[in-house]
């Protein structure tokens, strides 16, 4: 064995192989159980999908693995607990949304664990290198399964918009991760740190540039104005559970890496890039917010939602604290189940005929499926931030983290914001609860599906009631984070 | 520093200046005639019996990429036999993971047809 590298390494890495595999089982088992059992292959990747889950749980604590390549830690398990379970859900919406479209299951459950790993992968990561890897197996996976159903066209539009833009958004990533390297010869990023508060390196403009490049790269992935054009074609065009396990899991995965590299590996530059990210923030807020509100599709209008929910998050990193880094956690979170049950009641109304993912297939839900209109409300105040829903409580925290930073106008751009999105929110609550034409479609149940609805309902209501428990979980996650090099940092 | 670079910098001009002075005195001594033979793709090859932007089989991208896989596998490799004196038991048992790996994705790509022609 190579010095360095024991066998207690591979331990700590115990959940990432045995996800690796299972996604190398579901493939076998794809070719080996007869044609059209896409059932028994949805519960092979749940079944992977809770092992990994369980091993989680085997051991605690912070290590680093193989040469500081990928920290386990706290940090690192708050979000791959998010990952799987939001892959789990995924997979529940998806069985009998495959069947409807004919596509071949085996390859998509393979896909959505490969995903997943690279997501995980992404969480620990704290070297360049590793976080590149990760951050690949990730994006390749997405862009296979956006295009995933192959007769459809705007599938394959979608697929090759993420395709070429990702590969492009990644080389200026790529590009600044290479001057991070050039300039402080390591790509070890709590290696990095201390180098670049050197004097002399502080100000070095080609820093700055490098700062830019990896801002401009990571705002690419959480889809942050001007960043954002690929996402609303890409949500619409995707098979709808592909679009949610995206918006959710990709998401949070992006936010796991910027929290990495700019809190443990550049905490030197953070006047550099605090004022990139409120920038940031603010744009990709209002915009956000005010293109949704002219969407008549869905899908669109979700990708707005979430364009603007990432406005949201990156207030927390523009506070800096453990409390706003503790409040993006939380608001990740929440924002998993609130877009996942939302999507998946988008996915119920998918019948053989119907898209159903524009507005006037909603229209009278209530009078059709009340549980399903009742659990649309939920997700629709929740993302508009009302009580007592959970997004009422990951709101009040992001917001009053920005306070206690004083940055009391982001806070206000923020609540402003929060009001102009309840327009186009409720104006779907509208539309199921107030029109009573029948133009609307039938949504049909599956049991898989009733147990993602219910899912999320559950996580929506109980986390805004009782939010202690993950506040709590979520804090002390932060605190793992080197995010007492920033703070001392700070003025 | 700067005086090393002198070397690239003379092949660089003595490379373009090659291409360029070829294309020119080319031009100023051949003749222009232009018939249906002498605008073929292939001037004294096979005769093209259709247009070029044609339909054709998808199988021919699915055997180009599963030449690349394995072509990358010998990538990976000759290093890792290079260096097989150094690694020892530890490298035996990662390469054995990483074939598994490959073969597992080779039988699938088999069993799903991949592998038939017609």
């Amino acid at each position: 064995m190579p010095a360095g590298v024991s066998l207690r390494d591979f331990y700590y890495l115990l959940p990432e192989l045995v996800l690796t595999g299972g996604a190398l089982l579901v493939l076998i088992a794809d070719v080996l159980l007869p044609r059209r059992s896409g059932h028994a292959l949805a519960w092979i990747t749940l079944l992977v999908l809770a092992a990994t889950l369980a091993s989680l749980g085997t051991f605690s604590g912070t290590h680093e693995v193989a040469h500081g390549l990928i920290a386990v830690d706290e940090f690192a398990l708050f979000f791959k607990v998010v990952f799987l379970v939001s892959a789990a859900v995924t997979v529940l919406m998806s069985v009998r949304y495959l069947e409807i479209e004919g596509a071949s299951p085996g390859e998509y459950y393979f896909l959505i664990l490969c995903a997943t790993l690279g997501m995980m992968i992404l969480a620990g990561g704290i070297d360049l290198i590793t976080i590149f890897i990760g951050l690949e197996t990730m994006a390749v996976s997405f862009y296979i399964l956006v295009g995933f159903i192959k007769p459809n066209q705007k599938s394959n539009e979608a697929a090759v918009k993420y395709f070429l833009l990702g590969a492009f958004s990644l080389g200026i990533l790529l590009y600044g991760m290479s001057l991070l390297y050039g300039l402080s010869g390591t790509t070890n990023l709590r290696v990095m740190a201390p180098v670049f508060f050197g004097p002399e390196t502080r100000h070095d403009p080609r820093l700055i540039l490098a700062v830019m490049l990896v801002v401009a790269g990571v705002g690419f992935k959480i889809a942050a104005v001007p960043f954002h054009m690929w996402a609303p074609d890409v949500y619409e065009g995707a098979p709808t559970p592909v679009t949610a396990f995206l918006s959710v899991g990709s998401k949070a995965a992006s936010f796991a890496m910027i929290l990495r590299i700019f809190l443990e590996g550049l905490p030197a530059m953070v006047h550099d890039w605090q004022i990139l990210f409120e920038a940031l923030a603010i744009v990709t807020m209002t915009v956000g917010n005010l293109a949704a509100l002219t969407q008549t599709n869905l899908k669109r209008m979700l990708a707005y939602s979430s364009i603007a929910h990432a406005g949201y998050i990156l207030i927390g990193l523009v506070a800096g604290t453990p409390r706003g880094v503790s409040a993006m956690l939380i608001y990740l979170f929440i924002y998993t189940f609130m877009q996942l049950g939302a999507f998946t009641v988008i996915v119920l109304m998918r019948r053989r005929d119907v898209v159903g993912d524009e507005l006037k297939d909603f229209s009278g839900l209530h009078f059709r499926h009340p549980y399903a209109a009742f659990a649309m409300l939920l997700f629709m105040l929740s993302l508009g931030g009302i009580p007592p829903t959970a997004g009422f409580m990951g709101k009040f925290w992001l917001f009053s983290a920005a306070i206690d930073a004083h940055y009391y106008w982001l806070a206000v751009i923020g609540v402003l914001n929060s009001a102009v999105s309840l327009y186009y929110y409720i104006r779907l609550v509208v539309f199921m609860y107030l029109k009573k034409d029948a133009t609307g479609s039938e949504p049909s149940t599956t049991p898989a599906l009733t147990v993602a609805l219910a899912i999320a309902v559950v996580a929506t209501i109980y986390i805004g009631i009782y939010p202690r428990v993950l506040f709590e979980i979520a804090e002390a996650s932060a605190r793992t984070l080197g995010v007492v090099g920033i703070t001392a940092a700070l003025p | 520093m700067l005086s090393d670079y002198i070397p690239i910098a003379i092949f660089v001009v003595v490379a373009t200046g090659f291409a360029v002075f070829t294309l020119v005195f080319a031009s100023l001594l051949h003749s222009e005639k232009y018939n249906k033979v002498k605008l073929e793709p292939y001037e004294c090859g096979i005769e093209p019996i259709t247009d070029a932007r044609d339909r054709y089989s998808i199988r021919y991208y699915l055997v180009a990429m599963l030449f690349v896989i394995f072509d990358v596998e010998t990538v990976f490799m000759f290093p890792w036999a290079v260096i097989f004196d150094k690694l020892l038991l530890f490298g035996l048992i990662e390469m054995v993971v990483f074939i598994f790996i490959l073969v597992v994705g080779y039988y699938y790509a088999w069993q799903k047809g991949a592998l038939e022609w017609a």
